[in-house]
């Protein structure tokens, strides 16, 4: 399905679509200069240089734009942390996916090109996020953003309130109780991060060495983003109030009751994911989710990323909820930066992915016409300088549209596991 | 079908009619009125009645707006919108079990189960279907069980069912498959013959309960079976029944059943259908597909985009319907559905069929609403732009000449 990489091949120019590189203002004729896996420029037509031996590839009439980066998945059916307790920062969702899932191929007919695949939400935290780039591979490692697990922090940090992480001992009956474990474990990552410290370089006065804690301390020296969970405004502030008390670095995830508290969420200065949803409801907790979250915290001067939290919606109807935020009057500008930039920030990859300018990844999707339009379909989606999806093959083909035996049905167990998310 | 209320209704119908608000003279322009009956009027105007009725319809130009008339402008008129399949009203918006009123699991074969006795007119998401356009919606006991209960089309309006209720009894909700076994255990069924074995039983005893119960002898008539009754009224042909088949043994099975007793049948579901075209097409059955956007996982995971375009391109009557959802969000939009429809195959005017006057006959409503004509309800729904257009708003809707809330959605 993938064409051969362009990294042992000619530059690649793109040229004569409508470019949208998000980064700045659009370019009517525009030509995207692709070298190996990177950007090498963008610009108008007679602008660009388009070097001799460049592969030209006529796009007129076409629309190109950053790949979209879905903030809030769980494609490759992973699972996160078990029933044993409600806190395990220990357990990393990188260790639980399957790069073969047939929706990581639909999250591709979609136009997505990164996406922070997570755990569930019925933990309080329910374990490490891992950031992935939707390359073709075979196995989770070809799909890493991170070079080295073993190394580098690949993902965030999944946690969540309100509703679905409540049950019994040890799960939290309460809100309060809720908050009080989450801060209590906070403590405990503060203490040893002290002892850590204190020991320096001699390994004898270190503490034990905790998994969890490890990663908490990520958390709280702000290398690893904590993606909350959260929908009753309530619930959204008291997030807010967790990470005034311990300084880690959050986005917000799914948010409700945005509208209600987004002058809030502005002042602290924290960025939300959030869904586009057809209907409210479903949950209590999202009875009053509404469309118009997008334009509300736009409007306060809050960052908004939106996320499929696929299988909730399909990663393949991704691009219409930037449409559906316009229609509930978001800006056009912010919708297209919601999909792209804002995303990437929310992800600590704005410096790789989100735009197309010069230097950054080569991650774009080519669409038929306006993104905001039903009519538009993604035509081919690129990652790296290579063609991951490519509308006008038929398999690629049969992936957007559906069809016999195209779907594996192994990701049917989401059907018990749907309301952790 | 039953076309009126059923007399236990007809009463409170009666005395709830004074409580709706009156319907004032409404005229609306639109500078594109798709009819459904008809091409597409540039500047059009549809003119609605005290009655609540469709007056006149027709060119700017040659139908004049009288007098006292409310004028509704706008970009794009259609009539108002009719979801053909829905659970809205009995499954409601908070999804604990005091508004989840769908799927009763007492037993797997409950026809006597009537959905006037179980529809919440309040409901939130009935309003929230109004606010895309939706006037007319077809709703009821859902898939889940081998026979559910019975269906009924209300408008999406009024404060009781009464006020709402437009049929009461429609269809008779049938689940073949997967989805419908197994979720009764240790009831039977648990497999697909099995339930097919249940049902033909039930239809048989259905046949011999009439037989009995025609004998001129009243002493020797079984005593009355509300069960049978409604099994009857099917074999009769006065209640459509609604057979949820997703993939080809059960669209098959489901075709097995109807060639057996000759109840009028509707498809509904049928994921797998575009496999089945030629046999569905032969036995003239129509089908309320599945949302566009349906998940693709369990007995749906083969559908495609592209099913409604094919069923539409080999002749077979189909609908959309927003049909059920288990969680979040907790009810589909057909407008939504359709749009995705006519990104994938069918043209503006053809997915607009399958929210409009296609799917008013599959649920026996084409006399009163799906299009624009003199004397059907003043069902309209007014748009700013193209109404698949994400970007475009429904920016008001008329419920039998009542125009429903203000504003933009």
């Amino acid at each position: 399905m993938a064409a051969a990489p362009l990294a042992a091949q000619a530059p690649h120019a793109f040229v004569g679509a409508r470019i949208i590189p998000v980064a700045g203002p659009e370019i009517a004729d525009g030509v995207l200069l692709v070298e190996g896996a990177k950007i090498r420029a963008v610009g108008r037509r007679g602008q660009v240089a388009i070097p001799q031996g460049a592969t030209v590839v006529e796009l007129a009439g076409k629309v190109v734009m950053p790949g979209l980066v879905d903030t809030h998945s769980h494609i490759g059916n992973g699972d996160g942390g078990d029933r044993s307790n409600p806190i395990q920062g220990d357990a990393r969702i990188l260790d639980a996916l399957d790069a073969r899932s047939d929706n990581i191929q639909r999250a591709q007919a979609g136009g997505i090109t990164t996406v922070n695949v997570m755990p569930g939400s019925g933990h309080l935290m329910s374990g490490q996020t891992v950031y992935l780039k939707l390359r073709d591979g075979g196995t989770i490692n070809d799909l890493l953003v991170c070079r080295d697990p073993m190394t580098e922090v690949c993902g965030g940090m999944k946690m969540a309130n309100g509703t679905n992480p409540r049950g019994d001992p040890p799960w939290p009956g309460t809100r309060a109780k809720a908050a009080a474990l989450v801060r209590e474990r906070f403590v405990k990552a503060q203490e040893y991060r002290a002892k850590l410290r204190a020991a320096g370089d001699d390994a004898s006065k270190r503490p034990d060495r905790s998994l969890e804690l490890d990663a908490l301390v990520e958390v709280l020296d702000g290398k690893r983003m904590v993606h909350f969970h959260t929908h009753r405004h309530d619930d959204i502030l008291t997030v807010l109030r967790l990470r005034e008390e311990f300084g880690f670095r959050v986005t917000l995830h799914h948010v409700s009751d945005a509208w209600k508290v987004a002058d809030e969420i502005a002042a602290a200065k924290v960025p939300s994911s959030i869904i586009v949803l057809d209907a409210p409801g479903g949950k209590q907790e999202a009875l009053d989710v509404s469309m118009t979250n997008g334009a509300a915290l736009e409007k306060a001067g809050a960052a908004v990323g939106f996320h499929t939290d696929d299988g909730i919606t399909d990663s393949r109807f991704f691009l219409r909820s930037a449409a559906l935020a316009v229609r509930a009057g978001m800006s056009p500008g912010a919708a297209l930066a919601a999909l792209t930039r804002a995303g990437a920030a929310m992800l600590d990859l704005a410096d790789r992915v989100g735009t197309l300018e010069p230097g950054k990844d080569a991650d774009f999707i080519v669409l038929s016409g306006d993104p905001f339009s039903t009519y538009t379909h993604v035509e081919q989606t690129w990652v790296e300088g290579r063609k991951v999806f490519d509308r006008a093959d038929p398999k690629d083909r049969a992936y957007q549209l559906g069809g016999y035996g195209v779907m594996n049905d192994r990701d049917v167990h989401w059907h018990q596991g749907m309301e952790d998310h | 079908m039953r076309p009126v209320t059923p007399r236990a209704l007809g009463a409170l119908a009666a005395a709830a009619a004074l409580a709706v608000p009156a319907a004032a003279q409404v005229a609306v322009r639109g500078e594109t009125v798709y009819t459904m009956a008809g091409e597409p009027l540039k500047d059009g105007v549809v003119l609605v009645g005290r009655d609540g009725r469709i007056e006149r319809v027709g060119p700017a130009s040659s139908v004049r707006i009288p007098g006292g008339y409310r004028t509704l402008r706008a970009k794009v008129v259609t009539p108002g919108l009719v979801d053909a399949h829905s659970v809205v009203g009995l499954a409601g918006i908070l999804n604990v079990p005091h508004d989840q009123d769908q799927l009763e699991r007492s037993d797997p074969i409950q026809p006597e189960l009537r959905a006037v006795d179980a529809y919440n007119a309040r409901e939130k998401l009935v309003e929230w279907l109004r606010g895309f356009g939706v006037t007319t919606v077809h709703t009821g006991h859902g898939p889940g069980a081998l026979v559910s209960g019975q269906t009924m089309v209300a408008k999406t309006r009024g404060a009781s069912v009464a006020e709402a209720v437009v049929d009461s009894a429609t269809m008779l909700a049938v689940t073949l498959g997967p989805d419908a076994t197994r979720t009764f255990a240790p009831k039977s069924p648990g497999t697909r013959a099995k339930a097919v074995a249940m049902l033909r039983a039930e239809f048989v005893k259905a046949q011999e309960y009439r037989a009995k119960r025609a004998n001129p002898d009243s002493t020797k008539r079984p005593a009355r079976d509300l069960g049978l009754e409604a099994l009857v009224a099917a074999l009769d042909g006065r209640l459509k029944v609604l057979v949820t088949a997703q993939q080809v043994p059960e669209i098959q099975a489901a075709l097995r059943l109807q060639r057996e007793f000759g109840f009028p049948m509707v498809l509904d579901g049928a994921a797998e259908s575009y496999l089945l075209v030629d046999e569905i097409r032969a036995a003239g059955i129509p089908v309320i597909l599945h949302p566009t956007m349906v998940r693709q996982a369990g007995t749906t995971a083969n559908a495609t985009l592209e099913t409604a375009a094919t069923l539409r391109r080999a002749g077979i009557p189909v609908a959309l319907q927003s049909g059920f959802e288990g969680y979040v969000p907790k009810t589909r939009v057909v407008l939504f559905e359709a749009a995705v429809a006519a990104a994938n195959g069918l043209s503006t005017a053809d997915a607009l069929r399958t929210i409009t006057i296609d799917a008013a006959r599959l649920i026996g409503q084409e006399r009163r609403v799906g299009s624009l004509e003199p004397g059907k309800d003043g069902d309209l729904a007014l748009f700013d732009g193209d109404p698949f257009e994400y970007v475009s708003h429904v920016c008001g809707v008329v419920i039998e000449g009542v125009v429903q809330g203000e504003g933009c959605r």
